[in-house]
Parts: structure tokens; C-alpha cells; sequence
């Protein structure tokens, strides 16, 4: 599908680049087109998602299959002649989407759409900020249409840039802090993932077509084929030693974005210093993109040591999920509480994924949307009450009920959605995830059932605490939520809501190409490849 | 009404209350009244429908189950299991077209008298909003066909009941009963989902049919039988959390914060018989394990809870614990095998359990108006030791409270005594079948018991003096929306609607229309098929009868003799018996138990784990960072900034280092070393050595500007000095350049041949 000559996937990633474009051009000292221009190009954007939605096949499955590939654009991007002892460089500029990115794709779209709109508020050099945001988008969209590892991690760096920046500069009192943590944490993984996408580089041969000669590649499709690595090269083999090294080290880079026990402690401080818009795409979209690159590159490309290490990984599913809700419990910071919770849900996303069969992979990544779509509210929630009373404690407020009763009602949908109430779109995901994981690992599954509990726990404890009980004299005068607010919280709610009662509106979009990777993952690993 | 009719109209049945709640949470305050008719009109609508859908059913219909699916989610072929699909759909057969009545008729019933109750209250329509959610909810779990949707609106029902419950959320103490009821049902619902987890992890379906049908067939859960008993279990956990049964009990006392007819409609008559009525549905899969340890469950929740409510003086905790203890009855009765006579009691009970919280709630409406009267904030109104002498004032309030606590205590003519009294036969015959005598026994006695708390509420509440005289003045009898529902339970708690023979409800169409469901689990593992049953039951019964009919008697009779006549006296009892009267009193400790337990020791836990995450965790990434910082400073730096921890972390990292370059040193040395051999490995460690002190002298930083500088200083030092000898080369002279040029090349030639 194509719109002047140029692929949708190329319109969808690169639009906000050209709206960071026009908004670094608009003059000093006028408001309106900086918030206008990012408002009409992530707008547009959401236009794309919606046609990328109603066009998709749903019946194609893709993962490691070209002809899968649906919206494909393809074409040479670096492309280095032979050298004796290094062969030939080639980097495609390859995007393509399929059931596993689709739904990623169109979060991405709204939550950037949601973002703008929830960062309406911003004082403090509103043209950097808005242009900062904009690259981001395209940092976030491109990881999730890119099927070169190259492309891949180049969008995967992209984001990086501008993240530091939001956090850093418009971020509350400890911002350089975070920042800096969350830079060099994120970077750590990046290393590794480098290393380990180097080595996939120099295992993998492919036959150029036309000239018939051997070359290395970072396509991710080849990368997935046992056939096209080079025998005696590196990571050939099945269950080799560099095979699992290769794997752990894409394992940790992928775990300190989702983030994975003991890896999480950035999360809690980058999200209690962003702004309110930064802590929604954080939490929302760059979550995703650990456990996306699992699902994309890891299991595909290594499915001998995804089975071999599936029981690790639901134990520290499982981890994820007790300690996040347990540590949930105990903070004092309403923002903070929030952060933890993403971590708890994001172990449940892990679970859906140990389970290895296809209930549990559809619940992991429908819990990746609609963790995405329920901790934005969750986030554009805590940013309401921020933005009035300037504080987070939780136990400064209490009966916001009354005060605030229109606010009050959309805070209940989504908390009750984030624990796991049925009819509202985080139960089906989790609920997913957990039939999945039993088939599995019966005893880890049913312990993690024990997530289900906290979480109810901690959540109902913070309604109470903050919006039950007598209003607080401190807040008699705070008005109830404004228009603007309510613009970017309905969508979600609504979106959160239909999933709930009817998840088949996203799951027949997944569904072929989950099915086959789970086909990829148990294949792959018995299949006996050329030593 | 052909089949496809009766489920398009239990379809509407089902989502006229839902209807209700959208419009009444969105547009209430806008609407007349706050929309308190509409939401009553829809639900007498769907009660009328209801209704119509029973007669036709049990008329036309009488033993086919109808039922409806549709695909909610198409998970496509699936690797090892092939086509997999959730098809959800609702049901209609009649045990469901029975609750479905019974639900509606108790939630119309409760809005009526609602508008008389609530007039007034703060946040009035929201409240008609949420029964309206409540309703749907309940509807949902009774007209079901699968394990998803049961478990989707069983947690719905507990989503209505939290707001309900939390209602007047601005007192601390509603939240905190809100919050209780939904976190304790929550751990009920985890069991149960494991158990759901188990089924569909064999029969990868949710269908109650295809579960059931492919267990009669020989499959048993994940192949084991253990497993098969663990999943009846855990079902009946669910069900353990709703109905408020032992260990789970304790929310629902709490619930009474809720208003009077929330309490009548959710935690009396319908929401808390969910769990009866899943235990029903679900009994076919249940092995005699499983059924031995739910009649042990509902045994000791009755027990438990029928002794607590002797002691209670607030006239809804008695309510309460009387509830309790009545649903542990129905399970214990569904546990014997007593099917038909479980369910039963559950309709019943709902009418007349209704009743009594309704007109409970016309006693304490009375109660709060003569306290109000007289500027009397500080008398409990729902303290029965402030009532008493309530039946003159209240005449219809009074009758019909009669009526409902005879049927509760089992007296011939009621429906009470119908399926009470078939309960307690049926333990008789579990005692026959199994040697297990404590259940019958706990059976009885609770019937004495039962007898004994009701007829002292009654008597405390309606007869004698009122505590305060001048009050009584100001008493008065409620509305008729009031009253109208009082008259209708009370009705509705005789005999003739059950069964035309006051002394036999298997001669009724009840009876009929409810047969116990032929069991699925292997033969070896199965309880007492219905025909050994019926056959124990027809020679026990009469014993049964007489037994009951003498043991409410006596409670009774002990209830007139303590509380009206005064021959025995309360107080005294109860100071001879102080230990055991406070530990009734405070409900057996169970909340500070569970508090000092399961509430601390998870506080506890999130102090500790949170420690865990900021001082080990998040210490271990900032002590990253610090000791990065510190290996470039330095000890001399780090020491003249006062960073002592910095200096002593590096001292035993360079010990470390120092210890880790011994060790290789001495794994490499030679056996047979020679002399120069040693000479170069002194050489060797000294500096290896005095780099390493240096290098954590100075730090990182201050080696790269000592040493690494250093040498690249000394480079370009040599380099200067070298400069300055080969100045001398440097004639300027084009020939001498050449003669070098070609003295180079002959070099490189002479080098590669």
C-alpha cells in the first residue's frame, strides 16, 4: 500500500520526523502551530494505524516468512562491496508488519496521539520539547516495523536520544538522575544486544541472487532459517554453548527495557521524574518493546534455548509478578505505586510468553496492548491529580469521590482494569496468559496466581485512600477534570472496555502469526541443522 | 414459546438491568426522580418475563435444556490441540429458569422497597444504577453455559457488591467492608479460576457440556484422579469466597455497612447463593472426596457462624451470621448429596432471608427516624438492645417478621420447615451411608440454634419494653413501598408454592423439576448414586421430622423462657460462661487473627521487599556507579574528599585483585622453574603488583594522566629528542633525500625476498 509513491510503514514511521521538521521551523514565541503540528501529524499517524488496521490480512502469518510480510518495502540501504576478509556489507531498509508487530503498531500510534495531547501543559521550551517527542515516536514506531536487525537497533538507539532529553530536562526534582540511569541501564542492554547482533551477522549467509555469491546479512527473516547458518561459524548448532551466551545477552538487553527482576530499579525513578505525556509512551509503548524484541528476535532466531530456558523465564515471570505487586503496595508515592504495578503486569506478559503454546503467547501479547492502553490511564490519572494538588502522597488526599466525581468514574474503569476485572480488557489478556502458562508450568502459574490477589489488594487500598472516606478541607476547591483530560482518557477507556468484552475486535489479528511462531519456536528446536 | 424464543427472552431478561445501570449512571441525575422508577420498571418487566419464561419452560419444556452458543474468541489451528475456540453462550434449563425467578423477583422487590428506604440519600440514583449492574451480574451467573462466563460475572457480582457495600464509602468503616468483601472473595476466585485452569487445560473448552460429557467418557483432568478431586475443590473455592463459608466468612458481616436492602438483595438472598447455585451446577464433576470435604465445610460454617449470631445485639449482625450459617447449610446438604433439597433451601431462604433483612430495614428506617425526632445522634439505631416492644407500633413489619422467622426456624406450614426439613434428612443419610455421624448431629443441633437466636431477635426486637418509652411515641410503621415487599415475602414464605403437601416438598413440582444430575467422575471415585440415596432417605425421613420438628422446638422454647419469660437469665448465663461469651462475642477471633496473620505478615512483606529493592537492589546499580567513580579518584583522592567508604570498598577490591593475581601466578609457575626463570617472575609480580597499589593509589583517572599521558609524553619527548639527531640528516639537499629514498627501497626489497 503506498500514498505518493512512498510504503505506509515508511509514512507511519517517518511522519513525526517531518513534523519535528516543521515544528523546529515555526518562530519564536507562537504556541499554537508547536502543539498543532505534533497534535496533526500524530493525528495523522493514528489515520495510518486505523488503515493498517482494516487492511491487514488476517489469515497471513509472517514471523519468519517473507510472503507472510504484509506492507513490505524493501531496498538496499548500505550496501559495502566484498573486502577479502570481511564480505560484503549489506543493510536493507526492510519493514514489514505482521500479527506479532500489527498491534504494536497502532498502540504506538495512539499512545504517541495521547501523548501530545496530555503534554499540552508544558511551559519550559515547548519547540524542544514537542521536537524531542516527535523524534521519539519515530524512534518507537521503527522498532516496530523493522525486520532488519540493523534498521532494528538503529531505531532501537534512535528512541534513546530523545528519551534522555524529556527526562532530563523536563522531569521533576531528581530528572538528571533518572536520566542518566535510565541512559546508561538502557545503553548497558544495547551493548549486548550489539554484540549478540554481530555474531548472528557473521553466522548467517544468504545467496545474493544476482551475482550468486555468499554474503553476510542482518536480515532478521534470514537470521531465522537454521539453514542459512554458516556450518562451523559461530552460533551454528543447536544448544550450543555460544548459542546460549548469544541468547542471555539479547535476554538481559531486552530485560532492562521491559524490565525484568532484578533489572527494574530505572523504572521507578525515570517514571517518577518524567512528565505525565513521558511516563505514559514510557510506560505505555517502550515497556513493549523488551518483550516485543523477545518474541521478534530471540525466540525465532534461537528457539533450541527459548525451550530450554522457558521454566528460568516463568520463574522470574513469576517473580516479576509478586514482588512488583509487593513492592506496589508499600509505596507512598501514587506515581511510584504505578511504576511497580507495570512491573507486575509486565511479568504476566512474560508468563503468557514461558507458556510456549499459543493461549499464552495471544494472552502476552494482548496484555502488551492492554498494558499499554490501562497503565496510560493509570499514568494520565496520577498526571490529573499532579497537576492540582502538586503532590503524590497518597495518603495527602482522600475523598476525591466528591470532589471530583467525574474523575473519579473514568479512574475507576481503569483500575479496575489494571486488576484484572472481567469485562474490561486486562482480565481477558491475563486470564489468556495464565490458561496458557498452566499447560506449562503448573506449579509457577498457580503461585503467580497469587498476583491476582496483591494486585486487587493494592489497588482497591489506593482507591481508597485517595478517593474514598471524607474530602480532605485541603482540596474543597479542586476542580474536576477539564475537557482536555477527559479527550485523552475516554479513548482509551473505550478502547479498554470493547477489548473487554469483545477481544476478538484485535485477537483475529493476531491469532495466524502467533500460532506460527509458537509452530517456529517447537520446530526450530528439534529440527536438526547442519553442524 | 418456541426454544429459540425462551432464550431470546432470557437474553433480555439478562440485559434489561444492564440496560438500567447505563442509562441510570449516565443520565440519573438528569431524569426525574433520578430515574428511580425506570430502573424499578425495567427489573418488574424482566420479573414478568422471568416469569413467563419458568412457566413455559417447566410446562413445555420439562426436561430439555436449551441453550445458545456463540465463537468469542477463534484462537485459530493450534500446535497439539487443533481448531480451538471459546464459544460462549447462555443456558436455560430448570435449575436456571428457578434462579432466575427467584433473582428477579428478590431484585424488583428490593427496588421498591428501596425508594421508600434511600429517599433522601446522597447519592440516590447512583445507587438504583448500581442494583441495576448488580442484577445483570447475577442474571449472567445464573444463565450460563460455561466456566468463562461464570467466573466473568462472579467477579462482576463482587465488582456491584464492593460499590454497594462501599456505598456511604465516606465512612471509613463502609470502604474498609468494601474492600474486605473483595479481596477475600478474590482469594476464593483464584482457587476457583485454578480450578478452571485444570479443566481447560485437558478438555481446552469451557462448556460445561463438553467438560462434563468427555468426563463421562473416561477423561479425567491432566490424567489423574487427584487432580480430578483437587479441581472439584477448587471450584469450590469459589464458592467458599461468595457464600461467606469457612475460612472465607468474615467479609460478609462486614458487608452490613451497605445499606438495609443491599443487604437483603446481595448478601441474603442472591449474590452469597452464587455459590450454592455453582456447587450445583458444577455437582456432576464432584468426586465423593470433594463432597466429603464440602459437607465438612458447610458443617463447620454453620456451626461456627449459628453460635456467633446468639451473641450479637446489632439486628443485622444477627441477620448476618444467621446467613452464614444458613448457606453453610445449603452446602453441607449439596456436600450429603442432598441435591435437590440444597437448592431448595437456597429459594427458600432467599425469600424469607429477604424478608428478614427488608424488614430489619423497616425496623431500623423506624428506629433512625425516632432518633432523629428527638436529636439522638448517639443511641445505635441498630442496636437491639435499644428496641423492644416494636410489634405494636409496626404491626405489618411484625407479622411479617413472624412469618419469616418461622420459616427460618423450620415450623411446619412454612417453606422453611419444607426444605429444612429435607436437608436434615439427607444428613441422616449421609451418616447412614459413611459413618459419619458429627455432620447430622451438627445438623440438628444448628436447627436448635437457629430456632433459639431468630425467636430471641424477635422477642428483644417486637415484644416487651421499649428501653426508652419516650421514644416509642415516634415509632412509626414504614410506607407502603415499604410494606408492599414485606407482605410479598412473607407470602411467598408458605408451604403452597413449593408444595401442595405441607409435609412433603418431594410432592411438589420443585421437586420435580430439580433432579439430581447423574455424576461424571469414574464409578470407584463417585459418592452414593441418587437410587442408594432415596432409598437410605425413605426410611430415615419420619425419624428425621420428629427430630427436627422437637430440636426447633426446644429453641424456641428456651429463646420464650430466657428472653420473654425471664426464667432463665441472659446475663447470668453469660457471666458464668464470660470465656466462652466473649469469644462469641468477638466471632470466634477470626479478624484479628487473619489481621494479626495474613494482613501483618503481608504488610510485613512489602516493608521488607521494599528495603530489598531500594538498599539491595537499586544499591547494587548506584554502587555500580559509586565504585566506577571511586576507581577513577582513587584512594588519595577519595581520602582527601573524606569518601571513606569509597577507600575502603577500593582497599578490598585491591586485596581482591591482589589475592586473584596470586592465584594465577602460582596456577602458571612452573613445576621446575630455573633461575631466570624466577628472576623474570619477581620482576613480573613486583610489577604487577606496584601497578595494581598505583593504580588504586592514584585511580583510574589518575593513572591515565600518570602513566597513560605519561607514556605518550615520554613518545613525543623521545620523538623531540630524536628530532633533534636527525636534524642533522635534514641537509635540504634534494640528492640526499633520494639516496635515502632508494636506500629504503632496496630495505623493503631485500626484506620480502
Amino acid at each position: 500500500m503506498e500514498f505518493i509513491g512512498i510504503g505506509i510503514l515508511t509514512w507511519i514511521t517517518f511522519l513525526p520526523i517531518i513534523g519535528m521538521v516543521a515544528v523546529l521551523t515555526v518562530p519564536k514565541g507562537k504556541e499554537g502551530p508547536l502543539k498543532w503540528v505534533p497534535a496533526g501529524v500524530t493525528f495523522l499517524q493514528v489515520v495510518l494505524a486505523i488503515v493498517i488496521y482494516f487492511s491487514f490480512n488476517q489469515g497471513m502469518a509472517g514471523i519468519n516468512s517473507l510472503e507472510g510480510m504484509q506492507f513490505v518495502e524493501k531496498a538496499t540501504w548500505i550496501d559495502v562491496p566484498a573486502t577479502s576478509w570481511f564480505g560484503r556489507i549489506q543493510i536493507e531498509y526492510f519493514l514489514g508488519v505482521d500479527g506479532l508487530s500489527v498491534s504494536m503498531v497502532l498502540l504506538t500510534a495512539l499512545i504517541s496521539f495521547i501523548a501530545v495531547f496530555a503534554s499540552w501543559n508544558i511551559e519550559k521550551s515547548l519547540k524542544g520539547y514537542m521536537a524531542m517527542l516527535l523524534l521519539l515516536d519515530t524512534g518507537m514506531m521503527g522498532v516496530f516495523v523493522a525486520l532488519d536487525f540493523f534498521l532494528f537497533y538503529v531505531f532501537w538507539e534512535l528512541m534513546l536520544l530523545p528519551m534522555y532529553f524529556l527526562i532530563g530536562i523536563w522531569g521533576g526534582p531528581r530528572r538528571e538522575y533518572a536520566a542518566i540511569k535510565f541512559f546508561l541501564y538502557t545503553l548497558l542492554g544495547s551493548v549486548l544486544i550489539l554484540l549478540a547482533m554481530i555474531a548472528l551477522y557473521f553466522s548467517v549467509t544468504v545467496m545474493d541472487p544476482l551475482t550468486g555469491e555468499k554474503i553476510h546479512t542482518f536480515n532478521m527473516l534470514a537470521m531465522m532459517n537454521p539453514a542459512n547458518y554458516e556450518p562451523g561459524s559461530l552460533l551454528a548448532g543447536i544448544g550450543t554453548y555460544w548459542r546460549s551466551l548469544a541468547y542471555i545477552a539479547l535476554f538481559i538487553g531486552f530485560a532492562i527495557k521491559v524490565p525484568i527482576f532484578p533489572f527494574h530499579t530505572w523504572l521507578p525513578d525515570a517514571h517518577v521524574e518524567a512528565p505525565t505525556a513521558i511516563s505514559v509512551i514510557l510506560a505505555g509503548v517502550l515497556l513493549k518493546m523488551g518483550t516485543y524484541g523477545l518474541l521478534r528476535i530471540s525466540y525465532p532466531m534461537f528457539p533450541d534455548i527459548a525451550q530450554a530456558y522457558a521454566v528460568p523465564l516463568a520463574v522470574v515471570a513469576f517473580i516479576n509478578i509478586v514482588y512488583g505487586a509487593l513492592c506496589a503496595m508499600a509505596q507512598q508515592d501514587f506515581k511510584k505505586l504505578i511504576a511497580y504495578s507495570s512491573i507486575s503486569h509486565m511479568g504476566v506478559v512474560l508468563l503468557g510468553m514461558a507458556a510456549l503454546n499459543t493461549q499464552g503467547m495471544v494472552g502476552a501479547v494482548f496484555q502488551m496492548f492492554n498494558h499499554g492502553t490501562i497503565t496510560a490511564m493509570l499514568f494520565l490519572i496520577v498526571g490529573v491529580i499532579y497537576d492540582r494538588a502538586h503532590t503524590r502522597d497518597l495518603d495527602a488526599f482522600g475523598g476525591l469521590a466528591i470532589t471530583m466525581p467525574k474523575y473519579t468514574g473514568i479512574m475507576m474503569v481503569a483500575f479496575f482494569a489494571a486488576l484484572g476485572l472481567p469485562g474490561l480488557s486486562g482480565f481477558v489478556s491475563e486470564a489468556f496468559s495464565f490458561l496458557g502458562a498452566f499447560q506449562t508450568h503448573r506449579i509457577i502459574t498457580i503461585a503467580s496466581t497469587l498476583g491476582i490477589v496483591l494486585t486487587a489488594a493494592y489497588m482497591l487500598w489506593t482507591i481508597q485512600r485517595v478517593f474514598l472516606g471524607k474530602p480532605n478541607e485541603r482540596w474543597a476547591g479542586l476542580p474536576d477534570i477539564n475537557g482536555r483530560e477527559m479527550f485523552t482518557l475516554v479513548p482509551l477507556g473505550v478502547i479498554v472496555l470493547a477489548l473487554g468484552v469483545y477481544p476478538s475486535l484485535l485477537l483475529d489479528l493476531l491469532t495466524t502469526s502467533l500460532n506460527h511462531l509458537v509452530n517456529v519456536v517447537a520446530t526450530g528446536a528439534s529440527m536438526a541443522m547442519v553442524p | 414459546m418456541a426454544p429459540e424464543t425462551i432464550i431470546l427472552l432470557s437474553t433480555a431478561v439478562l440485559f434489561i438491568p444492564l440496560l438500567s445501570f447505563v442509562v441510570l449512571i449516565f443520565f440519573g441525575n438528569r431524569m426525574p426522580k433520578q430515574g428511580d422508577w425506570f430502573g424499578t420498571a425495567m427489573v418488574f418487566g424482566g420479573l414478568v418475563l422471568a416469569g413467563l419464561i419458568l412457566s413455559a419452560k417447566l410446562s413445555r419444556y420439562h426436561d430439555d435444556v436449551l441453550q445458545t452458543l456463540f465463537t468469542w474468541v477463534d484462537f485459530g489451528t493450534v500446535a497439539g490441540i487443533g481448531p480451538l475456540k471459546i464459544e460462549l453462550g447462555i443456558m436455560v434449563d430448570n435449575l436456571s429458569a428457578i434462579m432466575m425467578v427467584a433473582v428477579m423477583i428478590v431484585s424488583s422487590f428490593v427496588h421498591l422497597f428501596s425508594i421508600g428506604y434511600m429517599h433522601g440519600d446522597v447519592r440516590y440514583g447512583r445507587y438504583f444504577a448500581y442494583l441495576g449492574l448488580f442484577t445483570f451480574s447475577m442474571l449472567g451467573i445464573v444463565l450460563t453455559n460455561n466456566f468463562w462466563m461464570m467466573y466473568v460475572f462472579w467477579e462482576l457480582v463482587g465488582l456491584s457488591s464492593y460499590l454497594l457495600i462501599g456505598h456511604w464509602f465516606e465512612k471509613k468503616s463502609a470502604s474498609d467492608a468494601a474492600k474486605k468483601a473483595f479481596i477475600v472473595n478474590r482469594i476464593g476466585d483464584i482457587g476457583m479460576f485454578t480450578g478452571i485452569m485444570i479443566l481447560f487445560a485437558t478438555f481446552h473448552s469451557f462448556n460445561f457440556d463438553v467438560i462434563f460429557s468427555s468426563m463421562q467418557s473416561g477423561t479425567i483432568p491432566l490424567g489423574s484422579e487427584a487432580w480430578l478431586t483437587a479441581a472439584g475443590i477448587l471450584i469450590f473455592a469459589g464458592a467458599v469466597g461468595k457464600s461467606a463459608q469457612f475460612p472465607l466468612h468474615v467479609w460478609l458481616p462486614d458487608a452490613m455497612e451497605g445499606p438495609t436492602p443491599v443487604s437483603a438483595l446481595i448478601h441474603a438472598a442472591t449474590m452469597v447463593a452464587a455459590g450454592v447455585y455453582l456447587v450445583a451446577r458444577t455437582f456432576a464433576m464432584m468426586t465423593a472426596d470433594a463432597l466429603a470435604v464440602i459437607a465438612t465445610i458447610g458443617a463447620i460454617t454453620s456451626f461456627i457462624a449459628a453460635t456467633i449470631a446468639i451473641a450479637q445485639n446489632d439486628i443485622k449482625k444477627v441477620l448476618a451470621y444467621s446467613t452464614v450459617s444458613q448457606l453453610g447449610y445449603m452446602v453441607m446438604a449439596l456436600g450429603v448429596g442432598a441435591y435437590t433439597a440444597g437448592f431448595f433451601h437456597l429459594i427458600t431462604h432467599a425469600m424469607f432471608k429477604a424478608g428478614l433483612f427488608l424488614g430489619s430495614g423497616s425496623v431500623i428506617h423506624a428506629m433512625h427516624h425516632a432518633l432523629h425526632a428527638k436529636h439522638d445522634h448517639e443511641t445505635d439505631p441498630q442496636d437491639i438492645r435499644n428496641m423492644g416492644g416494636l410489634g405494636k407500633k409496626m404491626p405489618v413489619t411484625f407479622w411479617t417478621f413472624i412469618v419469616y422467622t418461622l420459616a427460618i426456624s423450620g415450623v411446619p406450614l412454612t417453606s422453611g420447615f419444607l426444605s429444612k426439613d429435607e436437608i436434615l434428612a439427607g444428613t441422616l443419610v449421609f451418616g447412614e451411608l459413611t459413618g459419619n455421624v458429627l455432620i447430622p448431629i451438627v445438623g440438628f443441633f444448628v436447627a436448635g440454634l437457629t430456632a433459639l437466636y431468630m425467636f430471641r431477635l424477635v422477642i428483644l426486637v417486637f415484644l416487651g419494653e421499649h428501653k426508652d418509652p419516650a421514644r416509642l411515641a415516634d415509632i412509626h410503621e414504614s410506607p407502603a413501598t415499604m410494606t408492599v415487599p414485606l407482605v410479598v415475602f412473607a407470602v411467598l414464605s408458605f408451604f403452597a408454592f413449593y408444595s401442595l403437601n405441607p409435609f412433603g416438598a418431594a410432592d411438589g413440582w420443585f421437586y420435580d423439576a430439580i433432579v439430581r444430575p447423574v455424576s461424571v467422575v469414574p464409578a470407584s471415585m463417585a459418592a452414593a448414586g441418587s437410587a442408594e440415596f432415596e432409598a437410605t432417605l425413605h426410611h430415615v425421613h419420619s425419624n428425621a421430622m420428629i427430630l427436627s420438628l422437637t430440636v426447633a422446638g426446644l429453641g424456641i422454647l428456651l429463646a420464650f423462657m430466657t428472653y420473654k419469660w425471664r426464667k432463665i437469665s441472659a446475663d447470668a448465663v453469660a457471666g458464668a460462661l464470660r470465656p466462652i461469651h466473649s469469644f462469641l462475642l468477638n466471632k470466634w477471633y477470626f479478624d484479628e487473627a487473619y489481621d494479626a496473620t495474613v494482613v501483618k505478615g503481608t504488610l510485613l512483606l512489602t516493608r521488607a521487599f521494599r528495603w530489598v529493592d531500594t538498599i539491595i537492589i537499586d544499591g547494587l546499580v548506584n554502587g555500580t556507579a559509586s565504585w566506577t567513580r571511586a576507581v577513577t579518584l582513587g584512594t588519595k583522592r577519595n581520602w582527601e574528599e573524606g569518601n571513606l567508604a569509597a577507600v575502603f570498598y577500593l582497599m578490598v577490591s585491591g586485596a581482591v585483585s591482589v589475592y586473584a593475581a596470586w592465584l594465577t601466578g602460582t596456577a602458571i609457575w612452573p613445576e621446575q622453574a630455573t633461575a631466570l626463570q624466577a628472576v623474570w617472575y619477581g620482576i613480573l609480580s613486583l610489577g604487577v603488583g606496584g601497578l595494581t597499589f598505583f593504580l588504586f593509589y592514584v585511580g583510574v583517572g589518575g593513572f591515565d594522566n600518570r602513566i597513560v599521558d605519561g607514556v605518550v609524553n615520554l613518545v613525543a619527548y623521545l620523538a623531540g629528542f630524536f628530532g633533534l639527531l636527525t636534524r642533522r640528516i635534514q641537509t635540504g639537499k634534494v640528492q640526499t633525500y633520494l639516496a635515502f629514498v632508494l636506500l629504503g627501497v632496496m630495505v623493503f626489497f631485500l626484506w620480502f625476498t
